[in-house]
C-alpha cells in the first residue's frame, strides 16, 4: 500500500486512507482519505460536527482511528498521544491557545523540551533557539522576554507556532486560526503561512470562513458527515460550490429579509464612555430594527455592548433603556427587558456543566411553580420548545451542555434570550464558530425576531405545540418586533442582516448609515482608516 | 406529568427512548455513592466481629455521624458555589461554648441557648461570606483567617477554659444525641439524627427546586455566566456562607449534646471531615457539582469505618490511613466516571 514517492511528483507528507472512527452509535468518520503535500496548504472545511476535528485529532494522535493507515513521508505512522505525533513531526494549533499565560516567550517556546544539563535549564540556548524561532515572524511584540499575557491574540498564536516550529514539525494543522484575531493579523497569518510553504511545510487548514480558504489553501477537502464529499484546487471550484458541498443542498437565501418596520426607540446612549472602551458612542435603536457595530478587534465594540448591560463600569455619559435611565447591573437590565448574548460561550456565555434546561432558564427562575420553586419538569417543558424551534441537537432537557456542538450550544445561549422575552437583544458575535446551517438559522432568527409575528412559522413550523402556546405562563413567542443590536467581525454578515450599521474605531463609535449606503470596502475603511493614519 | 407526556408525542420519537436512557445513567450516577457505602459496609460485616450488623450499631453509626454530617449539609453548598469554608471547626467550638454561656451565665433556657449558639455561628458565617465578595479575597483565605478568628473568640467566651454547665439546666438539651431511651423505642433514632435527615431533605430540595439551589450550582458552574444571566452573585454567596456557618453551629449544638459543656478546644480539624464527606460524596472543589444525598453517604463512610476498625479492634492509626486512602479513591472513581460519560 505504501507508496514509493517518485522524485518527480511533490513529496507527500501527511497521507491518511480510510480512516473510520465511531463514537457509540454515531459515525464520526467514515473511510477518510487525505493527502498533503510538501509546500501545499490544504484547507478542511465542513459543518461543525462534520468531522473535521475527529479527523485531527487521529492525526495528533488524541484518538485512535478504528479503521485506516497513516503515513508520514511515506513511513507507516501511528501516533498513540499527542506527544508522540508532535515528536514525529505533526503539530495542531488549536482554536484555544494553549499557552502558559505567566510565563515568557521563550519558556512557551521552549516548554517540556528545555535543553538542559543535569536538570538545570540552560538560558542561553533556550533564548537563542526561542529568537530562531520567532525572528522568522518579524513582529516587534514578539521578544524572547516578553510575557505572553501581554501579547495581543495574534502573537500569541505566533507563539504557538514558533513552539512547533522550535521542535522541527513539518506538518502544521492549524485549527480556525484566524477566529479571534484582527484583520492585520490575519494578514501577518497568511503571510507567515506563505513562508512556510516555501521551506516546504505541509499545511493543514481548517476554517468556516470560505473567502480565507480562497485566499489561503492551494486544495480544499470538504466534509459532510464524517465523509468526504469532494476535493479539488482551491481555483477550479467557486465559494457557492464550497457551500453547497458543506450542507449537502443548496443554500437558500443565507440572509432573508422580511419588510421591518421601525417602532418606537428603545434603547438610546449618548455619549457614553467607560473604563477604558467605549471612549465615546452614541446610538439610538428602535424596536423592529438590527443596528450593527462593525470594526476590528480591539475596538471596544465588546466593551460598549457590555457596558450598555452593566458589566462594565460607566464613567460618563446616558444610557436609556425603553423608559429605564442611567447604567443599571445584570439583573435590572434583564428585568427591564434587555438580554446580553457574549461572544465567549465557553469562559461567560454558558455554564457548561449544566444542563441545557438550566442554561435557557437561568436569567429567569420564576414561573416554574408555586411558591417559588423552580420544578425541574417545568423548567424541561420550557426548554422543550425551544429545542424544536431552534432545531437545537440533543438527547433532552437535561444533557449538559458541554457535550453539544458549538453550534448547538450557541443556539442554547440564543435561547435564553428567547425564553427571556426580551424586548433589546445584544448579540456579540452571534456566529463565532458555528457552522453555517446554525449561521442560516441565527440569521434566520434574528430576521424573525426583528419583523415581529409573522416570519416566526418559518422557523420550523411542525414542532411548536398549539396547547403550550396559549398558555399563560409561557412567555408569548415574539408577536411585537424586537430591537436588536449586534457586533460582528464579519461584514458580509452585518450587512446581511442590519438595516444600519455603524463603526467603531479606537473606543469611538462613528455615524450610523443606512446599509442601502454603504459598502463592505468603505466599512472596513472606516475601520481601518485612522490606524493607518496615526 | 400528563402534559409532559403530551408534549413528548409531539417531540421526536427519539427523546423518550433516549430519555430513558439518561435517567437510567443518572440515577447510577446518583446512587453510585450508596452502592459504595453498602459494599464499605458488607466488608466490615464480614471481617468485624457480629455485633456489627446489629441495629444498635448501626444506630450508634448514625448518632456519631450527626455532627459531620449535619455540618457537611452547609459545606456541600459552599462547595457546588466552587468556595470552601475551613473555619467551620471553630465555628462548632464556638457554638458548644456560646450555648454553655448562655445556660450557665445568661440564664437562659435550652431554645434560647441553642439558637444562640447557631445565631452566633450564622453572624461568623455571614462575616466570611461579606468579607469573601467585598475584599474579593478567594474563600480559601477568608475562611482560614476566620477560622483562627473564631477559634480565638470562642477561647476568649470561655476564658481559656471548658464552660462546665450545671445538669439541672440542661433539660432536653443532652438527649440529643443520646442513644434512644426504651419508652420512647418508637422514635427508631434519637432526634439529632432526625434533625440530620430533615434538614437534609431540606437542603436537597432546596437546591434542586429553589432559586437560591440552582443560583448556588450556576455560580459554581461558571460565575461569569451566573452574573451575565442577572444572577445576584454576591447576594447569593453570603447566603452560601451564612447557611453555611448555621449548619457549623448546629453540628456544635449536637457536640455540645454530646459533651454537655462548652469546650473552645473541640472540633480542631473536623474542617477536613466535613470537606472530604462532601468531597467523597462526588462533590468538585471547582465547584458546580455535589449532592446532598452523596456528601451523607460520604460521612457516613467514615463513620462506618471508625467504627468497624475500632470494633475489629484495629488501632487509630490504621483507622486514618484507611480513611485517607478511601477519600483518595472515592475521588478518582468520580473523576473515572466523569470521563467515561463526558
Amino acid at each position: 500500500m505504501a507508496e514509493r514517492i517518485d522524485s518527480q511528483q511533490p513529496v507527500i507528507r501527511l497521507k491518511m486512507q480510510g480512516v473510520s472512527k465511531r463514537f457509540g452509535a454515531t459515525v464520526a468518520l467514515e473511510d477518510v482519505s487525505i493527502e498533503v503535500a510538501a509546500g501545499e496548504v490544504l484547507a478542511l472545511v465542513g459543518e461543525n460536527g462534520a468531522g473535521k476535528s475527529t479527523l485531527m485529532k487521529v492525526c495528533s494522535g488524541a484518538i485512535r482511528p478504528d479503521a485506516g493507515q497513516m503515513w508520514l513521508d511515506g513511513e507507516p505512522y501511528r501516533p498513540n498521544h499527542p506527544l508522540e505525533a508532535r515528536r514525529a513531526g505533526v503539530a495542531m494549533i488549536y482554536q484555544e491557545l494553549s499557552l502558559t499565560p505567566h510565563m515568557s516567550v521563550q519558556e512557551n517556546i521552549m516548554l517540556g523540551m528545555e535543553p538542559s544539563k543535569l536538570g538545570v535549564i540552560l538560558w542561553k540556548q533556550v533564548r537563542q533557539r526561542a529568537i530562531e524561532a520567532i525572528k522568522e515572524f518579524d513582529n516587534p511584540e514578539l521578544t524572547p522576554d516578553a510575557r505572553v499575557s501581554r501579547l495581543s491574540v495574534g502573537s500569541q498564536q505566533l507563539v504557538e507556532i514558533a513552539r512547533a516550529l522550535a521542535i522541527g514539525c513539518n506538518v502544521l494543522v492549524l485549527d480556525e486560526p484566524t477566529s479571534s484575531l484582527t484583520q492585520q493579523d490575519v494578514e501577518r497569518l497568511f503571510e507567515i503561512i506563505g513562508r512556510l510553504k516555501q521551506q516546504g511545510k505541509a499545511i493543514v487548514y481548517i476554517s468556516h470562513f470560505i473567502e480565507e480558504v480562497k485566499r489561503v489553501a492551494d486544495r480544499v477537502t470538504v466534509l459532510r458527515d464524517g465523509r468526504v464529499v469532494g476535493s479539488k484546487n482551491v481555483a477550479a471550484i467557486s465559494s457557492d460550490e464550497i457551500v453547497s458541498l458543506m450542507v449537502g443542498r443548496q443554500v437558500e437565501e443565507l440572509y432573508p429579509r422580511s419588510a421591518r418596520h421601525a417602532g418606537e426607540v428603545v434603547l438610546e446612549i449618548e455619549d457614553l464612555a467607560g473604563q477604558e472602551n467605549p471612549k465615546s458612542a452614541s446610538l439610538t435603536l428602535r424596536r423592529g430594527e438590527v443596528l450593527g457595530i462593525a470594526g476590528l478587534v480591539g475596538a471596544g465594540r465588546t466593551e460598549l455592548l457590555r457596558s450598555i448591560f452593566g458589566l462594565e463600569p460607566v464613567r460618563k455619559g446616558r444610557i436609556k433603556i425603553g423608559i429605564y435611565t442611567g447604567p443599571a447591573s445584570p439583573h435590572r437590565r434583564w428585568m427591564q427587558g434587555a438580554g446580553f448574548l457574549s461572544e465567549d460561550r465557553k469562559e461567560e456565555g454558558l455554564a457548561l456543566s449544566l444542563s441545557v434546561a438550566d442554561n435557557v432558564t437561568l436569567s429567569r427562575l420564576k414561573g416554574f411553580g408555586p411558591l417559588g420553586l423552580v420544578l425541574p419538569g417545568r423548567q424541561d417543558k420550557a426548554t422543550r420548545r425551544w429545542l424544536q424551534q431552534l432545531d437545537i441537537r440533543c438527547r433532552g432537557p437535561q444533557q449538559s451542555v458541554s457535550s453539544l456542538s458549538g453550534g448547538n450550544q450557541q443556539k442554547v445561549a440564543m435561547a435564553r434570550l428567547l425564553q427571556h422575552d426580551v424586548d433589546v437583544l445584544l448579540l456579540d458575535e452571534p456566529t463565532r464558530g458555528i457552522d453555517v446551517a446554525a449561521k442560516a438559522l441565527v440569521y434566520k432568527l434574528i430576521n424573525a425576531l426583528a419583523t415581529g409575528g409573522e416570519a416566526v412559522p418559518a422557523l420550523r413550523p411542525a414542532g411548536i405545540l398549539p396547547a403550550e402556546r396559549n398558555k399563560g405562563k409561557m412567555p408569548s413567542p415574539h408577536r411585537q418586533p424586537k430591537a436588536i443590536l449586534i457586533v460582528s467581525s464579519y461584514l458580509p454578515e452585518l450587512m446581511g442582516v442590519c438595516d444600519r450599521v455603524a463603526v467603531m474605531c479606537r473606543g469611538r463609535l462613528g455615524p450610523t448609515y443606512r446599509i442601502e449606503e454603504v459598502n463592505e470596502h468603505d466599512l472596513m475603511l472606516e475601520a481601518t482608516g485612522q490606524e493607518i493614519g496615526s | 406529568m400528563k402534559k409532559q407526556e403530551s408534549g413528548r408525542q409531539n417531540s421526536q420519537f427519539s427523546i423518550p427512548n433516549s430519555q430513558f436512557f439518561s435517567n437510567w445513567r443518572r440515577w447510577l450516577n446518583t446512587l453510585s455513592p450508596v452502592i459504595a457505602l453498602f459494599v464499605v459496609f458488607e466488608l466490615f460485616v464480614l471481617i468485624a466481629p457480629s455485633s456489627f450488623a446489629t441495629a444498635r450499631n448501626m444506630e450508634m453509626i448514625a448518632r456519631q455521624t450527626a455532627i459531620v454530617g449535619i455540618a457537611a449539609l452547609g459545606m456541600t453548598l459552599v462547595i457546588i458555589s466552587g468556595g470552601i469554608d475551613l473555619s467551620v471547626g471553630s465555628i462548632v467550638a464556638l457554638s458548644t461554648v456560646v450555648i454553655a454561656w448562655l445556660l450557665q451565665s445568661a440564664g437562659a433556657g435550652p431554645l434560647t441557648a441553642a439558637a444562640g449558639g447557631v445565631a452566633a455561628a450564622a453572624f461568623f458565617g455571614l462575616l466570611s461570606g461579606v468579607l469573601i465578595t467585598r475584599l474579593r479575597v478567594v474563600p480559601f483565605i477568608v475562611t482560614l483567617g476566620m477560622m483562627l478568628v473564631v477559634r480565638g473568640a470562642a477561647k476568649g467566651i470561655g476564658r481559656e477554659q471548658k464552660i462546665d454547665v450545671d445538669p439541672a439546666q440542661l433539660r432536653w438539651l443532652d438527649e440529643l444525641l443520646a442513644s434512644v431511651p426504651a419508652e420512647r423505642s418508637w422514635m427508631l433514632l434519637p432526634p439529632g439524627v432526625w434533625l440530620m435527615i430533615f434538614l437534609a431533605i431540606g437542603m436537597a430540595a432546596l437546591l434542586r427546586y429553589t432559586r437560591l439551589g440552582r443560583h448556588t450550582f450556576a455560580i459554581g458552574s461558571n460565575e461569569q455566566t451566573a452574573r451575565l444571566c442577572g444572577v445576584a452573585v454576591e447576594r447569593v454567596k453570603v447566603l452560601v456562607y451564612t447557611l453555611c456557618g448555621a449548619f457549623g453551629g448546629l453540628a456544635g449544638l449536637m457536640q455540645f449534646s454530646r459533651l454537655t459543656v462548652g469546650d473552645p478546644t473541640v472540633a480542631v480539624g473536623l474542617e477536613l471531615n466535613v470537606i472530604a464527606a462532601v468531597v467523597i460524596g462526588g462533590g468538585s472543589l471547582a465547584g458546580g457539582e455535589g449532592s446532598i444525598l452523596g456528601t451523607l453517604v460520604g460521612a457516613l463512610i467514615m463513620t462506618v469505618i471508625a467504627s468497624g476498625c475500632t470494633q475489629r479492634g484495629y488501632p487509630n492509626w490504621v483507622q486514618e490511613i484507611i480513611t485517607g486512602a478511601i477519600i483518595v479513591i472515592a475521588v478518582a472513581l468520580d473523576r473515572l466516571r466523569h470521563r467515561r460519560t463526558a
